[in-house]
């Protein structure tokens, strides 16, 4: 095998003739690569001692290399090396790095939280990758939220309470929203109305009198508006029901519209359609305590917190 | 004395063809075979179950427009998979998947633990059209999913497939009483594969996947499965190191 390749007189052949005059060259690898390879080998036997590798029956060779790591129970396990040991002894490592911040996120009062720089920055860092990876692909990046699907979380407007403590609940048990169609219970004409009282609310100029008619059936018991909506037609966030004072748009995309005509019929979809949607999946079996609070602390400082 | 020539192996396509083949065949055997004999390798784990007929339908759907391409359906036990997607995938998780969408490559992410995640009309909004929900993304749209009505004339003739292939779905009393003690009266009756095509439609009118009752269309079915992928364990019910044992 450990021929001189030097080549002097051109490439050696390995002597054979096929056929008659068909040679073939014989151009050996180097040495030092044949010896590494026959090392690798060898080591190779070194691996089926340490790590698991052969089958036998039912079981198989576990190996001599070991992982010790500590449980969620506390308690200390010694096994032989395998992934999902590696995985336990590798997060203990990182969670024990994270832990005293962690700690504190979970035992201090909200306010403390942003006010504490240290931990405040650690809850942004954490936080925006939470946020990115869980809540982004509806609220979008930054939580600008987005028309017609979900709400944006940088204002001051909040469906269900934006405090801490109802953004907690938020996050932790999710939401649905929900509106009643009305295209059964009125008129096109009350539904105009209805729209028109909607948009003159937000100061965009529409018909006086047919908002003016709109005003008496949003307090009537026919469109029974005010039910969810309150009197001031602020909205309930005990409920989740909009602010309709607020020029601020979800469901209806009325800034979409350049024309009173389009604003309308936005408002009017709405009214008679009504809303099953606006669905915010459960996190709590998904995320930790912890976790939920540090985005709680999050998405309020995103810059619409109550 | 036999006297074995390289020649004969070189001459004959024949002899080449099952030599190749029983060399190529050893890397399986070796790594594969002996899985089927370890007692281990599945893990004893409560929750898992067939899927019903409408997930079923949705699953065919992820593998016809070829999901599986882009989208892995096995988190690996890494820290950074443990920290983006969830607990690390089981193969329980996938011992009813015939075949399984573990996958080999993530264009897009891994979707073992997608279902829950989002809300339904997330779904239906990002396969009509990715981009309207993640700027950035790079998947195709499907919007025929949404128009095209789910074909459900052979539901009974797959599931039978499957059961060929060993998935617990009931073709008798006794397959159905077996079903009952292993899952539970409720999703026995899912399994029962002479009410295949009720069940389904039970389910997609009482799930509305697609935000529309009036017909079930194959976003319905696929919505659906999206929506079962990785929640029928619950890990919460065990210790973070129940799965280790085995490893």
């Amino acid at each position: 095998m450990s021929q001189d390749n030097k080549q002097t007189q051109g490439p050696q052949t390995t002597g054979h003739a096929w056929d008659g005059d068909l040679q073939e060259y014989n151009n050996p690898v180097p040495n030092w690569w044949l010896y590494a390879f026959y090392i690798s080998v060898a080591s190779a036997v070194i691996y089926w001692f340490m790590y698991p590798a052969w089958p036998i029956g039912g079981s198989y060779t576990k190996g001599f290399d070991t992982i010790t790591y500590v449980n969620d129970k506390g308690i200390t396990k010694t096994t032989h090396w395998n992934t999902r040991a590696l995985l336990m002894a590798e997060t203990n490592e990182a969670v024990a790095a994270q832990k005293p911040y962690y700690t504190k996120v979970a035992s201090l009062p909200f306010e403390q939280i942003t006010k504490d720089p240290e931990l405040n920055s650690f809850v942004v860092s954490a936080g925006k990758q939470l946020f990115s990876d869980n809540c982004a692909p509806c609220h979008q990046q930054g939580g600008a939220g987005k028309i017609g699907f979900a709400p944006n979380l940088t204002d001051d407007d909040w469906l269900y309470g934006g405090d801490f403590t109802h953004i907690q609940q938020t996050i932790t048990g999710g939401r649905h929203g929900y509106m009643p169609p009305f295209a059964d219970v009125l008129t096109d004409v009350q539904v105009s109305q209805l729209a028109d009282y909607v948009l003159s609310l937000s100061k965009i100029a529409v018909n006086p009198a047919s908002a003016q008619a709109g005003d008496a059936l949003f307090h009537s018991e026919t469109a029974a508006c005010y039910y969810c909506h309150g009197a001031d037609a602020k909205g309930r966030q005990i409920i989740g029901s909009a602010n309709l004072t607020d020029k601020i748009w979800l469901w209806a995309n009325v800034p979409g519209s350049d024309t009173i005509a389009g604003k309308e019929d936005a408002v009017k979809n709405v009214i008679r359609t009504g809303l099953n949607k606006g669905v915010m999946p459960t996190w709590q079996d998904r995320l930790s305590a912890d976790q939920i609070k540090l985005l709680t602390v999050y998405v309020h400082e995103l810059g619409g917190g109550k | 004395m036999f006297n074995f020539k390289h020649e004969w192996v070189e001459t004959n396509i024949g002899l080449l063809l099952v030599l190749t083949m029983l060399a190529i065949s050893i890397g399986g055997l070796v790594e594969i075979a002996p899985l089927f004999f370890i007692k281990d390798t599945v893990e004893k784990v409560d929750g898992v179950r067939p899927y019903t007929p409408l997930e079923l339908r949705g699953r065919d759907i992820f593998q016809r427009e070829g999901c599986y391409l882009c989208h892995s359906q096995m988190i690996r036990p890494f820290r950074d998979e443990a920290l983006r997607y969830g607990h690390y995938s089981l193969a329980a998780e996938s011992q009813y998947d015939h075949p399984f969408q573990w996958g080999s490559k993530r264009t897009g992410p891994d979707l073992a633990r997608v279902g829950k995640k989002y809300s339904n009309e997330w779904h239906v909004a990002h396969l009509v059209s990715p981009r309207s929900m993640v700027p950035q993304s790079v998947m195709p749209n499907y919007p025929w999913l949404l128009s095209t009505e789910l074909d459900i004339s052979d539901i009974t003739d797959r599931m039978k497939a499957l059961r060929l292939v060993g998935v617990p779905y009931s073709l008798n009393q006794d397959e159905y009483d077996a079903n009952v003690k292993k899952f539970g009266k409720e999703t026995a009756d899912m399994l029962n594969i002479a009410d295949a095509r009720k069940n389904l439609i039970a389910q997609a009118q009482q799930g509305n996947y697609d935000g529309d009752r009036s017909s079930i269309s194959e976003m319905d079915a696929l919505v659906a499965y999206l929506q079962v992928l990785g929640t029928m364990v619950d890990f919460r019910k065990y210790d973070d190191d129940e799965f280790v044992k085995y490893r």
